[in-house]
Formats: structure tokens, C-alpha cells, sequence
């Protein structure tokens, strides 16, 4: 009965964690980048939100603003590692720690903020999860739209080719790491979207939050996409899949903590569940697959010398 | 349309891996030239493609394409000028999108990319005759991803893609060199027709001697970063393979050290 009631929250988190699972596939599948800063920029836009929100900035423009200021930490991840040539992973990590400090002053120097007393009504909130759930699936059918629409463009289609080969894009005329930044920017920037909406949901913007974000959102895709390839692999089918993962990991977890496992020990579970999905295809191809001849490999292994 | 002068690169240079790759190479190529490159291991000719293509920028040297110095352009700007298929099949094309996708980056190489839409439906219909012209079934894959295809089919594909766009220079790195024999014919048989139909300057690469011989109007021998040996027309006709060699070890004073090229 208890996770029953309980249901309707884990729907509404799960989605404002699904629009967070957008962002965190366009750098980890599409760009192939694995971008911790996503961590950090999650926090950015709650914080801004919060600051924003009780000084009396209306929540529309409010979380427009975390966007910006998402997209902005994006691009510093992207420009670390193109421009001055640090691996994406440290870039992300730079970029992460130094957000700390970024969120404590957007904060004023307090750990906390909370929308208690805020003279805007908010979008989303918890004490009202069906509306939550209402506001959080219109945000996510706008962005999945404008993605949806930008992926088929001439732009968007040599942000994918920069993902997918880079040689090859370079060959056919196309700025590799101008690509590599704009991505990263739409995808920090969907990330602090979500931690707007989160923070506005929960009722506060607090320092901490978003640690291990990047677990949780590479548990939705890996969760999400198990299934939604299997139907239709593309774009817009993979998006949907990536925030019904979002939704199915916030109703395990509550029905975990309903079970009585101690809270303490979550974040230890998100990152099994990532080991695991991330370990299985590995373990499958190595141990459980039949041998099958394959036209290309064989070919190219016959061809030999690659330095030449 | 190509004028390449004094190029000198040296890899790793001060440590006691340092290799002159290229020492001071020079060679003009004529619009319409179809010129292969042969030469041993080491010789060069890969070093040689990639500087043209602008993978790194040489050392000393001046590369300029159509009367325009590309030394210093990068390699996403200078591509505008060139058609390149790689050794690999698997680097020409992206794996993971549409066949129709793939073409369709290649038809927009060197223009300014928009916000509007990336292929649209008369460009379809364009690569489904183009694709006929294939004749590998794949006019009817449109939108099967890249991936899915065998090597000689990606390896078709990317030459479309070098050409779908006419570039000044045709760049080949050796771009038969992983395919099994048959498909290997076929894509050469592919290559001069679309060098031929649009009148192509282009720069090959191959191990195989008789390749060498049998296609296009003029044949570089490479050694030591240096050309050389440069023959065409009539003169180059008439080479044997047995004549190469020959002239290898005259020019260079040692055995010809491409294991590849001797036994095929």
C-alpha cells in the first residue's frame, strides 16, 4: 500500500530526472563523451532558479536562465578539453569541482535556499504530484521536440556524425570541436533545466545536491534504451525510452526504501545498477556468443598491415 | 591544381624515435592528372596524403591546391577542396547513421551548415539513382545505417561521398588495400569511372604494382620521403612490373622492401 502511495512521486521525480537523462545522452551517446560536469551543472540550475525565484523573477524566465547558465558551463567543459587539449573526462571533472564554488556564490554563501515565501507560485511542486507529473511531461515533450527537429537539421546532423566519426567529419569539412562544445552546451543546458525543476519540486536548492547525478542518468539510458532499441532505434523513440528509464529507476528506488534498505545506501545502488548494465553486454560478448562469420571483419583482418 | 614545394616533416623529432618522414618532396600535379603513388614501407606516401589533407602541418614546405596556399588551413576547412578515402572502410563513413545521412554531410561538404532541413526529398531521390549506379542493391538501403553494410559496400559508399561534391583532388590512401580481391576490382573499376565522368585530378595510393600500372595517366615512385621516379603516358604504359622493380633498385640502391607489393 505504502509504495502505492508513493507511486505518484516517484512518476514525477523520475521525470524531472528523465529531461536530466536527455541531456546526459546527447554527450554520452551522441558525442560519445562521458561529461561528468553534469554533476555539477544539475546543482547550477537549481541554484539559479532558487536565487532567481525568491528575488521575485518569475519561474518561466527563472528556469530559462538555469538553461543559460548550463549551457555556459557546458561550454567551459568543452572548450578545457578542445581548445587546451584536456581529456574529456578531467575536463568534466574540472568543470565539476569548480561549480562547487560557482553554486556556493550563486547561493550567497549559504548551503541552502528555499522557496518557502517565494512571491512567484511555482511550476511544480511536491505537495502537488499530479500537477508535477503534468509539468514535467510538457517540459520534456518541448525539449524532445526541439531535439527531435535540431537532430535532422544540416547542424544537427554533423553534430552526430562528430559523435560517430571524426575522421570521417573532418574529411567532409566539418569543425569536429565546435560541434564537440555546442554539444556539450545543449546537453549542460538540459541538465540545469531539469535541476531547476527539481529544486522547485523538492522546495529548496541545496549545495549537495546533484552528487552522482551522471549515475543516475547513465542508470535511465542504460535502463531506458535496454528496451527502446529493441522497438525502434531512433532518435525520438530512444529520448522517450531514456525518461521512462528515469521513471522505472525513481519507482525501484522508492519501492527499495519502502522494503526498509537503508537510504545510506542508494547511491552505492544506482552505481550497481550502471556496473551492471555497462558489464553484461561486455560479459555476454565475451563468454555467451556463438561464433558467426562476419563479411567485414574477415575481410579487413585479410587485408592486414595497418601502417602502411 | 596541385603544387607541393620542399615538404619536410620529421615524427618525433629530438628523440631517438625521430623519423624524416618527408624530405623536402616536391610535385605538381596538372587538372586532370590521375597520378598513383607507389614506394616501400616507410617511403612516405601515406605522410604525404595526410599533409595534403592537413592531418598535421609540415614542418617546412609550402602545399598549395587551385593556386590557393593551404599550409596552415586546418583540416575541417581545407576539406572543401578534397575527396578522401581511407585505407580502413570503416573511417570513411559514420557507422551509427543512414546511408542517406551519410551522403547527405558529403553533398554539403565545404558550405556553410544551416539550421534547415538536413536532407531533403529531392536529395533522396538523387541518391537513389546514385546509388543504382553502384549496382550493390543499395539504392533500396536508404535508410539503413552504415554500419550494417560489409566493408566493399562502405568502402563504395565513401567513394561517392569523396566525389558527390566535386573536389579539386581526389585523395586514395591505399583504399583497396582491405578488401578481398574481387570486391577490390570493383571498387577500382568504381573509382576510375567516377575519376573519369567528372574529370578528376587525383592522387592514389597502392601496394599493387600492376594497380599502379593499369590505372591512371602517371605513376610516382616514392623512397626516403622523396619522389623518386616519375613517369606517364606512353612510357608509362608500356612498365612492367619487372621494370619497377628495376628502376627501384637503380634509384635507390637497395631491394624493394614492400612484402605486399611483391607478392601480389
Amino acid at each position: 500500500m505504502a509504495f502505492l502511495y508513493a507511486l505518484p512521486g516517484a512518476v514525477a521525480e523520475g521525470l524531472i530526472w528523465g529531461l536530466m537523462a536527455i541531456g546526459v545522452y546527447i554527450s554520452y551517446k551522441i558525442l560519445d563523451i562521458a561529461d561528468l560536469s553534469v554533476d555539477g551543472t544539475i546543482c547550477t540550475g537549481g541554484c539559479v532558479c532558487a536565487v532567481l525565484i525568491t528575488n521575485g523573477v518569475p519561474a518561466w524566465i527563472s528556469i530559462i536562465i538555469a538553461f543559460i547558465a548550463g549551457a555556459v558551463a557546458g561550454t567551459v567543459t568543452g572548450l578545457l578539453h578542445t581548445a587546451l587539449g584536456i581529456p574529456s573526462i578531467l575536463a568534466g571533472i574540472l568543470t565539476q569541482l569548480s561549480l562547487y564554488s560557482v553554486n556556493l556564490a550563486i547561493l550567497g554563501g549559504k548551503s541552502l535556499i528555499s522557496f518557502v515565501g517565494s512571491q512567484h507560485p511555482l511550476m511544480l511542486s511536491m505537495s502537488n504530484n499530479p500537477l508535477a507529473i503534468v509539468v514535467a511531461g510538457i517540459m520534456i515533450a518541448v525539449v524532445v521536440i526541439v531535439l527531435w527537429l535540431f537532430f535532422y537539421t544540416e547542424v544537427g546532423l554533423t553534430l552526430k556524425s562528430t559523435g560517430d566519426n571524426p575522421h570521417m567529419s573532418r574529411a567532409q569539412g566539418i569543425n569536429v570541436n565546435f560541434n564537440k562544445v555546442l554539444g556539450l552546451a545543449i546537453s549542460n543546458g538540459i541538465v540545469a533545466l531539469s535541476g531547476s525543476l527539481l529544486a522547485q519540486y523538492k522546495g529548496s536548492a541545496n549545495i549537495n545536491d546533484g552528487r552522482g547525478a551522471i549515475v543516475i542518468g547513465l542508470a535511465a539510458i542504460f535502463i531506458g534504451l535496454s528496451v527502446s532499441t529493441k522497438i525502434k532505434p531512433n532518435l525520438v523513440v530512444s529520448l522517450i525510452g531514456v525518461v521512462c528509464g528515469g521513471v522505472v529507476y525513481f519507482i525501484i528506488y522508492n519501492f527499495v526504501v519502502i522494503m526498509g534498505l537503508k537510504t545510506d545506501y542508494l547511491k552505492m545502488l544506482s552505481a550497481i545498477i550502471v556496473a551492471l548494465f555497462l558489464a553484461v553486454p561486455y560479459l555476454k560478448s565475451k563468454y555467451f556468443t556463438k561464433q558467426k562469420p562476419q563479411a567485414i571483419s574477415a575481410d579487413i583482418n585479410a587485408g592486414g598491415d595497418a601502417n602502411a | 591544381m596541385l603544387k607541393i614545394t620542399n615538404l619536410q616533416k620529421t615524427f618525433n623529432p629530438g628523440t631517438v624515435n625521430a623519423k624524416m618522414a618527408l624530405c623536402g618532396l616536391d610535385l605538381t600535379l596538372r587538372d586532370g592528372d590521375f597520378v598513383t603513388v607507389i614506394g616501400g614501407n616507410g617511403a612516405g606516401k601515406s605522410t604525404l596524403l595526410n599533409a595534403i589533407a592537413g592531418v598535421w602541418t609540415p614542418d617546412y614546405g609550402t602545399i598549395e591546391i587551385d593556386g590557393v596556399d593551404v599550409t596552415n588551413m586546418p583540416e575541417y576547412k581545407r576539406a572543401k577542396f578534397l575527396g578522401r578515402v581511407f585505407q580502413d572502410p570503416m573511417m570513411g563513413t559514420a557507422p551509427d547513421m543512414e546511408i542517406a545521412e551519410n551522403l547527405s554531410i558529403a553533398a554539403r561538404r565545404g558550405t556553410k551548415r544551416k539550421l534547415v532541413w538536413g536532407i531533403k526529398k529531392a536529395e533522396r531521390e538523387s541518391y537513389v539513382k546514385l546509388l543504382e549506379t553502384l549496382e550493390l542493391g543499395l539504392e533500396t538501403r536508404l535508410s539503413s545505417k552504415v554500419g550494417l553494410l560489409s566493408g566493399g559496400q562502405r568502402q563504395a559508399v565513401t567513394l561517392l561521398m569523396a566525389t558527390l561534391r566535386r573536389p579539386k583532388l581526389l585523395l586514395l590512401d591505399e583504399h583497396t588495400a582491405a578488401l578481398d580481391p574481387k570486391t577490390a576490382a570493383k571498387v577500382l573499376e568504381l573509382t576510375d569511372k567516377l575519376v573519369n565522368e567528372n574529370h578528376l585530378t587525383t592522387l592514389m595510393i597502392t601496394h599493387n604494382m600492376k594497380d599502379a600500372i593499369a590505372h591512371g595517366n602517371r605513376l610516382i615512385m616514392m623512397n626516403e620521403g622523396k619522389v623518386i621516379l616519375d613517369v606517364e603516358g606512353e612510357q608509362k604504359k608500356n612498365l612492367t612490373v619487372e621494370d619497377l622493380m628495376n628502376l627501384f633498385v637503380k634509384e635507390s640502391g637497395k631491394e624493394f622492401t614492400n612484402d605486399r607489393a611483391i607478392l601480389s
